[in-house]
C-alpha cells in the first residue's frame, strides 16, 4: 500500500457539536477492493465520520484525500460525483414510488432504461429487486437491496454501509456478505460500519476501532479475538446480566387470543390471529425483522390501539378483558409500556425531565383537583435521575439534550418507579451505549425476578437470547408459538424470522397450537 | 339551450381564477409546503394587475405584474418555512395578512374603479359552431390557458423527472436531502410557482372576470383553493373538477340574483363556504384514504441536517 | 478562523420569546420606515404617529385599552388551541356569533333594567362562540375535517348571517334603513371605566381570562395534556391523552373566548349590533397569540402592542395622511418578522473558534 495512494485517506478529522466532540483527530485509510470495518459503540463517532466522508456534514478541521489529491467534499452530490456512495441505516427510499423511480432520482436515465440496468445488476450481484414494484409493499431486505442497487448503478469506487445488518435476518446477512465480497473483488472499496464483532471478523480485511470520537486502534480483525476487540471498543469490562433462577411458578397475567387488527396507516402491517400468554416472573421475547407487525402488537397491548372484544379477539389482564381500555386505564391496572422511540413518544423533546416524568405518572398523586403537583413531579424526576444514574444537567434539562442511552435510562426508571405488574418494552437498548444497555437489561431482569411479567420486542437476537425465558417470532403480522430459550438458537430463530415457524425449535417438536 | 350555454360558458369563466391558483397550490403542496396565504397572494395579484393595467393599458403587463407580486409574497413564505423553519400554518397566515394589507394599500386610489375586461376573442372558426361555439369557444385567452394548465400540471407532476423529484421531496425531504436532491431549491421553486399562479388567478378576477378593483373582492377564494387540494385528494384531475364545481356554484349565486328569486342573497353568498365544509367532512372522513394520497411531509417543519 | 454556528439550546430560555418579539418589533420599524418613505412621509414622523402619538392623550390611551380588550380575550383562547396545534383561525366568526347571541338577548329584553341582563348576555355570547367553534370540533373529531379550513369557512358564513340579521330581522325599524339594530339599554352595557374615554369593564374580563389562562397553562393537567398533544402527538397517544378531547377542548375554549369578545363589542363601545362589529379582531388575535409566544403574559403585552398599531394607524391617517392599510401591513410585518426570528426560540447563534474546539473535552 506504500507505493500507490489509498482510495480514501482522512487525516485529523475533527467535528464538535454543542455538548460533544464527535470526531477528534480521526485518521482513516481505505484502499481499492478493501472491506474496511469501522467498529465502535453507539456514540463513538462512526456516523459523524461517515457523514463527513459523504459530504452531509462538514468537519471543523482535518483533510480528506481522494486518490491522492486533497478534496473538500461539500455535499452528498459532490461525494457521488467523486464516486462515493452510501447505503443508509434508515433507508432513504420513497414509499409511494417504484423501485425504478427511486433509483432514477439518483441515477440518470429513463425508467425503461434503468429497469433494464436494474435487472442486469440484480442478476450479477444476487440482489433480487422488481423494478416496477412500489416500495411500500416491500420487505426490509428488498428495500436494502434497492439501496445497494441505487448505489452500484452510480458506479461508485467506494461504498459506505451504515450498520447494514441490523435490519436483516441471519440468512439475509450471509447473502449480503456474498454481494459485498463480489463488489470488493471488482475493486470497489467498502466501509462497513458495525458494532457486531463476529460479522466484522467474518467479512472485513481491516478494522478501525473508535471510542469517544477517537481512533483507538487499527487491526486485521481476523487476527484478533473477540475479547481484545471488545476491550478496545469499550475500554472496560461489561458485566453480563445476573439472571435469577427460573421460577416456574408463574401464573398467566396477560393473555391474548385471536387478535386481529388492520391499522389506519396503510403502510403498517396488520395483525393476524395473534395468540400469546405472558406469565408472572418471566420475560417473553418477540423476535422478528422490524416491520412485521411488532408496532401494531405493542400498541394493541399498551392500549394505543383499542381492540374491543366484539371483533372476536380478546386481550385479558389477570382475567379482566382490557381490549376496550386506553393506555391510561391499562396503566392504572399495572400494565406499562416503554416504546422504542424515546424522543417524541416516550418523552416530549422540548419538555424538561420534570415535565416528562408527569407523562405517564399523573394518576399517582401528581394531580389534585385537576392541578399539577409540580413539587412532587420534580421530586419523582430527581429520584429517577438518581436511581438510574442518568447523566444530565438536572431535573430542568430538556429531554432532547440527553443522549439516547441516558434518556432511555430515564424513561425505564420512570416506568419502573410505578412497579408495573406487566411491562411491554420495545427495543430496550436500540441505539444505546454498552454501559447503559447493560444497566437497562439488568433492571429488566430484576423486575422479572421480583415477579413481574415482561414482554420484550427486539431485533437483536443476542439480546433476546440473553435476557428472555421464552421467545416467539413475528412474521407478516403473525406470531409463532413460543419456544424456551434453551431449546433454540440463532439459526433456528433466523429460519422462523423468514417465515418458517416450524423451524423454531431446535431440539424437540414441542409446539403450541399451530398458527398460520 | 341558452341556459346551457350560459351555464357552461359561465362556469368556465368563474372557475378560471380557481384553476390557476389551485394548480399552483397543488404543486406547492406536492413538494410538502402548505401555503395558507393564497388569499393574500390572489388579492395582491388582483390589485397589482388592476393598477398596472389602468396605467399601461396592457393586459400582458397587468398579468405579469400580478404574477410577479404573488411570487414575491410566496417567496416570503418560502423563506420563513424553508430557511427559518417557521411553522407552515403560522407563516401562511402571516403572509396572507401581509398580502391583504398590501393589496389594499396598492389599490387604495383605484377603489371602485373599473376597466374594460379582457376581450373575449374566442377561437376563430370554432366559435361559429352553433351551441358548442358559444359554450366553449367564445372565451378570453386566460380561460384557455387555465384549461391547458391542467394537463400540463398533470404531465409535469406524473411524467417528468422534475415531477418525480417534487413528489419525492413531498414524501420525505430528509431522504431526498440525503440523496443529494436540492430540497430547498425545489421547494422554493414550487412555492414560487404557486404564488405566481395565485397572482395570475387574482389578476384574472380584477381584469377579466369582474373588471374592477374593490378591497376584499377575492372573498375567500384563496381559502377555497386550499380546500380544493384536500377535496381533490391531491390529484390534478379531481382538483380541477372541484374548481369547476365551485365555479358553477358561484354562477348559481349570480343567476339567483338575476332571476330575482326570493332567497336571501346572504344565504347564496354563504353557499360556497357551506358546500366546502360539507365536502371537506365527506372527503376527509376516511383517514387511510387521505394518508395514502396526501404528500407525507405536508405541513411539517423542514428539518435538514 | 472564527465562524458562527446555529445550534440547539440545551435548556429552555424564558427570555428568548421576549428577545424575539423585540427583534420583530425593531425589524417592523425598519420595514415600516421603508413604507413611509414610499408614501413620502418622514419615517420618524410616521413611526411617531403609530407608536407614540396615541399614548400622548387620555383619549388615545383609552382607545388603545378599548381595542386591547377583544384582542386579549381572543388571543388567550387561541393560544391555548395553538399550543395543541389546533389552528382555530375563525375567531372572527365566533366573535360575530357571540355578538349576535348577546344582541338577541339585549333586544329581546328591551327596556329591562335587570342587573342580570348583562351577565346573561355574557353567558349566551360565550356559549354561542363555543357552539360555532364546536361545529369545527365535531367535524374534525368525527370526520377528520381540517379545522383551519372549516373555522375559516364558518367565519365567512357567520359574516353572511350577521349581514342577513342586521339588514332584515334585527334592523332598527326607526333607523333610516341603516344596517344596524336598536340601541341597547344601559342594563345591557358594560359600565365605562375611565370617564372621558370609551374604555369599559370588558377589559376586566380580558384581564381575568389572562389569569385563568396562566393557571390553566402552567398548573392544570388539562393544559399539560394540550401542550403534549401539540408538541409531540405520539407522546400524547402513548400517555393516553385523547386527541378528540384535545380538539374539543381547544376549540371550545378559543370559541368561548372569542364569543366573549363579541359580547364586549356590542355591549361595550358599539351599544348595538351592526355590520362592522369587528375590524378583523379575530384575525389580529392570531397575530397577538403568536407574537406573545403563546404565553399568557406575553399575550398581554402583545395585545397592547397590536391595539396600539390599530389606533396608531388611525392617527397616522389623520396626522401624516397614509392610508390605514398601513395598519394591516404593520400587523402582517410583526407576525412575519416574529416567525423569521422564531428559530431563536429553540436555537442560539454562537461564535466558535478553532481554539474553542480544541479545548473542549471529548464526550465520554
Amino acid at each position: 500500500m506504500a507505493d500507490a495512494p489509498p482510495l480514501l485517506r482522512l487525516r485529523g478529522i475533527t467535528k464538535a457539536y454543542p455538548a460533544v466532540l464527535a470526531n477528534d483527530a480521526v485518521d482513516l485509510d481505505v484502499g481499492t477492493g478493501e472491506i474496511h470495518a469501522v467498529l465502535g459503540e453507539n456514540g463513538a463517532g462512526k456516523s459523524t465520520l461517515m457523514k463527513i466522508i459523504y459530504g452531509s456534514v462538514r468537519p471543523d478541521a482535518g483533510t480528506v484525500e481522494w486518490n491522492g489529491s486533497q478534496v473538500d467534499i461539500q455535499s452528498p452530490a459532490m461525494a457521488r460525483e467523486l464516486g462515493i456512495g452510501m447505503v443508509f441505516q434508515h433507508f432513504s427510499l420513497f414509499e409511494t414510488l417504484t423501485a425504478a423511480e427511486n433509483i432514477s432520482l439518483a441515477v440518470s436515465g429513463t425508467i425503461p432504461e434503468l429497469s433494464r440496468r436494474i435487472r442486469e445488476a440484480s442478476a450479477r450481484f444476487g440482489l433480487d429487486v422488481e423494478p416496477d414494484a412500489r416500495v411500500q409493499s416491500m420487505t426490509v431486505g428488498e428495500r436494502q437491496r434497492i439501496e445497494i442497487l441505487r448505489c452500484i448503478l452510480q458506479e461508485p469506487r467506494l461504498i459506505i454501509m451504515d450498520e447494514p445488518t441490523s435490519v436483516l435476518p441471519p440468512q439475509g446477512i450471509a447473502k449480503l456478505f456474498e454481494t459485498l465480497r463480489k463488489l470488493a473483488s471488482e475493486g470497489i472499496g467498502i466501509i462497513f460500519i458495525s458494532h457486531k464483532l463476529e460479522e466484522i471478523r467474518a467479512l472485513c480485511d481491516t478494522a478501525t476501532i473508535m471510542r469517544g470520537g477517537r481512533v483507538v486502534g487499527v487491526c486485521d480483525p481476523r487476527e484478533e479475538d473477540a475479547r481484545s476487540l471488545t476491550r478496545l471498543m469499550i475500554g472496560r469490562e461489561i458485566a453480563r446480566p445476573r439472571h435469577g433462577a427460573e421460577r416456574g411458578d408463574g401464573h398467566p397475567v396477560l393473555e391474548v387470543t385471536g387478535l386481529n387488527h388492520t391499522p389506519e396507516n396503510p403502510f403498517a402491517t396488520p395483525l393476524r390471529d395473534v395468540h400469546l400468554t405472558l406469565r408472572s416472573g418471566e420475560i417473553l421475547g418477540i423476535a422478528g425483522v422490524s416491520g412485521n407487525g411488532q408496532d401494531s402488537l405493542t400498541q394493541a397491548l399498551a392500549g394505543e390501539i383499542e381492540t374491543p372484544d366484539d371483533r372476536g379477539s380478546t386481550v385479558m389482564l389477570e382475567g379482566k378483558a382490557i381490549g376496550a381500555l386506553g393506555p391510561y386505564a391499562r396503566r392504572k391496572l399495572g400494565l406499562h409500556f416503554i416504546p422504542e422511540e424515546r424522543l417524541g413518544r416516550g418523552a416530549v423533546p422540548i419538555h424538561t425531565l420534570s415535565e416528562n416524568s408527569g407523562l405517564t405518572t399523573y394518576h399517582r398523586g401528581m394531580v389534585n383537583w385537576g392541578f399539577l403537583n409540580l413539587g412532587r413531579r420534580r421530586k419523582l424526576a430527581a429520584e429517577t435521575i438518581e436511581r438510574m444514574d442518568v447523566r444530565c444537567g438536572g431535573t430542568e434539562s430538556t429531554a432532547q439534550s440527553l443522549s439516547g442511552g441516558n434518556l432511555q435510562k430515564f424513561i425505564v426508571g420512570r416506568e419502573l418507579a410505578l412497579a408495573p405488574r406487566v411491562l411491554i418494552v420495545s427495543q430496550p437498548t436500540w441505539g444505546v451505549d454498552v454501559g447503559a444497555a447493560a444497566a437497562i437489561r439488568q433492571q429488566l431482569i430484576d423486575l422479572r425476578d421480583s415477579g413481574a411479567a415482561l414482554l420484550v420486542v427486539s431485533e437483536e437476537l443476542e439480546e433476546l437470547l440473553e435476557i428472555c425465558d421464552r421467545i416467539q417470532v413475528m412474521f407478516r403480522g403473525r406470531l409463532s408459538g413460543s419456544v424456551p430459550v434453551r431449546d433454540t438458537d440463532m439459526d433456528h430463530l433466523g429460519l422462523a424470522m423468514a417465515g418458517d415457524f416450524d423451524a423454531l425449535n431446535s431440539s424437540q417438536t414441542m409446539k403450541e397450537p399451530a398458527l398460520g | 339551450m341558452d341556459v346551457l350555454i350560459f351555464i357552461v360558458g359561465g362556469t368556465l369563466a368563474a372557475a378560471t381564477a380557481l384553476i390557476f391558483a389551485a394548480m399552483g397550490e397543488l404543486v406547492a403542496e406536492k413538494s410538502g409546503v402548505l401555503n395558507l396565504g393564497i388569499e393574500g397572494m390572489m388579492a395582491t395579484g388582483a390589485a397589482m394587475a388592476f393598477v398596472v393595467l389602468s396605467l399601461s393599458g396592457s393586459y400582458t403587463l397587468g398579468f405579469v405584474a400580478g404574477a410577479a407580486l404573488g411570487m414575491v409574497l410566496s417567496l416570503v413564505h418560502a423563506a420563513l418555512t424553508i430557511i427559518f423553519r417557521a411553522n407552515q400554518v403560522a407563516s401562511g397566515l402571516a403572509v396572507g395578512i401581509l398580502g391583504l394589507g398590501l393589496s389594499s394599500a396598492i389599490g387604495k386610489r383605484y377603489e371602485g374603479r373599473t376597466v374594460a375586461g379582457l376581450p373575449e376573442n374566442g377561437i376563430p372558426f370554432l366559435s361559429d359552431i352553433p351551441v358548442i361555439g358559444p359554450m366553449f369557444f367564445q372565451q378570453d385567452i386566460m380561460v384557455y390557458l387555465s384549461i391547458l394548465l391542467i394537463p400540463a400540471t398533470w404531465y409535469v407532476l406524473n411524467r417528468t423527472k422534475l415531477g418525480l423529484t417534487i413528489r419525492a421531496i413531498g414524501e420525505s425531504p430528509e431522504a431526498a436531502h440525503a440523496l443529494g436532491l436540492k430540497v430547498r431549491l425545489i421547494r422554493t421553486g414550487c412555492v414560487a410557482f404557486g404564488g405566481a399562479m395565485a397572482g395570475i388567478g387574482g389578476a384574472y378576477m380584477s381584469t377579466a372576470y369582474t373588471p374592477l378593483w374593490a378591497e376584499g373582492m377575492i372573498a375567500g377564494r384563496g381559502w377555497i383553493v386550499v380546500a380544493l387540494t384536500v377535496f381533490g385528494t391531491w390529484m390534478v384531475g379531481r382538483v380541477a373538477f372541484g374548481a369547476y364545481l365551485f365555479g358553477s356554484i358561484s354562477l348559481l349565486e349570480l343567476s339567483i340574483q338575476a332571476f330575482g328569486l326570493n332567497i336571501p342573497s346572504q344565504l347564496m353568498s354563504a353557499l360556497p363556504y357551506l358546500v366546502t365544509i360539507v365536502m371537506l367532512a365527506i372527503i376527509s372522513r376516511n383517514p387511510t384514504f387521505i394518508k395514502l394520497n396526501s404528500p407525507a411531509s405536508l405541513g411539517a417543519t423542514l428539518k435538514l441536517s | 478562523m472564527a465562524r458562527f454556528v446555529i445550534e440547539a439550546r440545551p435548556e429552555r430560555s424564558a427570555w428568548a420569546p421576549v428577545q424575539v418579539a423585540l427583534l420583530a418589533l425593531i425589524l417592523t420599524c425598519i420595514g415600516g420606515s421603508v413604507l413611509f418613505i414610499i408614501y413620502g412621509v418622514s419615517p420618524l414622523k410616521g413611526l411617531d404617529a403609530i407608536f407614540i402619538d396615541p399614548l400622548r392623550s387620555t383619549y388615545g390611551i383609552g382607545e388603545v385599552l378599548l381595542k386591547m380588550a377583544p384582542l386579549l380575550l381572543i388571543a388567550q383562547g387561541l393560544a391555548i388551541g395553538f399550543r395543541a396545534q389546533i389552528w382555530n383561525i375563525g375567531a372572527e366568526g365566533q366573535l360575530i356569533l357571540g355578538a349576535i347571541a348577546a344582541s338577541l338577548l339585549a333586544i329581546q329584553f328591551e327596556g329591562s333594567t335587570s342587573p342580570l341582563l348583562l351577565p346573561g348576555m355574557i353567558v349566551v355570547g360565550m356559549v354561542a362562540g363555543m357552539a360555532w367553534a364546536g361545529i369545527a370540533a365535531f367535524l374534525r373529531a368525527q370526520f377528520n375535517a381540517n379545522e383551519i379550513l372549516v373555522t375559516f369557512m364558518l367565519s365567512s358564513v357567520a359574516l353572511q348571517l350577521l349581514y342577513f340579521l342586521v339588514t332584515g330581522p334585527l334592523r332598527d325599524p326607526s333607523g333610516f334603513n341603516f344596517p344596524q339594530s336598536i340601541r341597547f339599554d344601559q342594563a345591557a352595557m358594560f359600565p365605562i371605566l375611565i370617564p372621558g374615554t370609551r374604555v369599559n369593564a370588558s377589559l376586566f374580563i380580558g384581564l381575568f381570562v389572562t389569569v385563568v389562562a396562566l393557571v390553566f397553562v402552567q398548573r392544570s393537567l388539562a393544559g399539560y395534556k394540550l401542550s403534549v398533544g401539540g408538541i409531540a402527538p405520539r407522546a400524547a397517544t402513548y400517555a393516553g391523552f385523547s386527541s378528540k378531547r384535545t380538539i374539543w377542548l381547544a376549540l371550545l375554549i378559543s370559541g368561548g373566548a372569542a364569543g366573549l369578545a363579541g359580547v364586549g363589542e356590542v355591549a361595550g363601545s358599539l351599544g348595538m349590533l351592526q355590520r362592522n362589529v369587528s375590524p378583523g379582531y379575530g384575525y389580529a388575535g392570531i397575530i397577538v397569540a403568536v407574537l406573545g409566544g403563546l404565553h399568557p403574559i406575553g399575550i398581554l403585552f402583545a395585545s397592547a402592542l397590536m391595539a396600539l398599531v390599530y389606533v396608531g394607524g388611525d392617527f397616522a391617517l389623520l396626522s401624516v395622511g397614509v392610508p390605514n392599510a398601513v395598519t394591516d401591513i404593520f400587523q402582517g410585518m410583526l407576525l412575519t418578522f416574529y416567525l423569521a426570528c422564531s428559530f431563536l426560540l429553540t436555537s442560539r447563534i454562537r461564535r466558535i473558534t478553532p481554539e474553542a474546539i480544541a479545548s473542549e473535552a471529548p464526550a465520554e
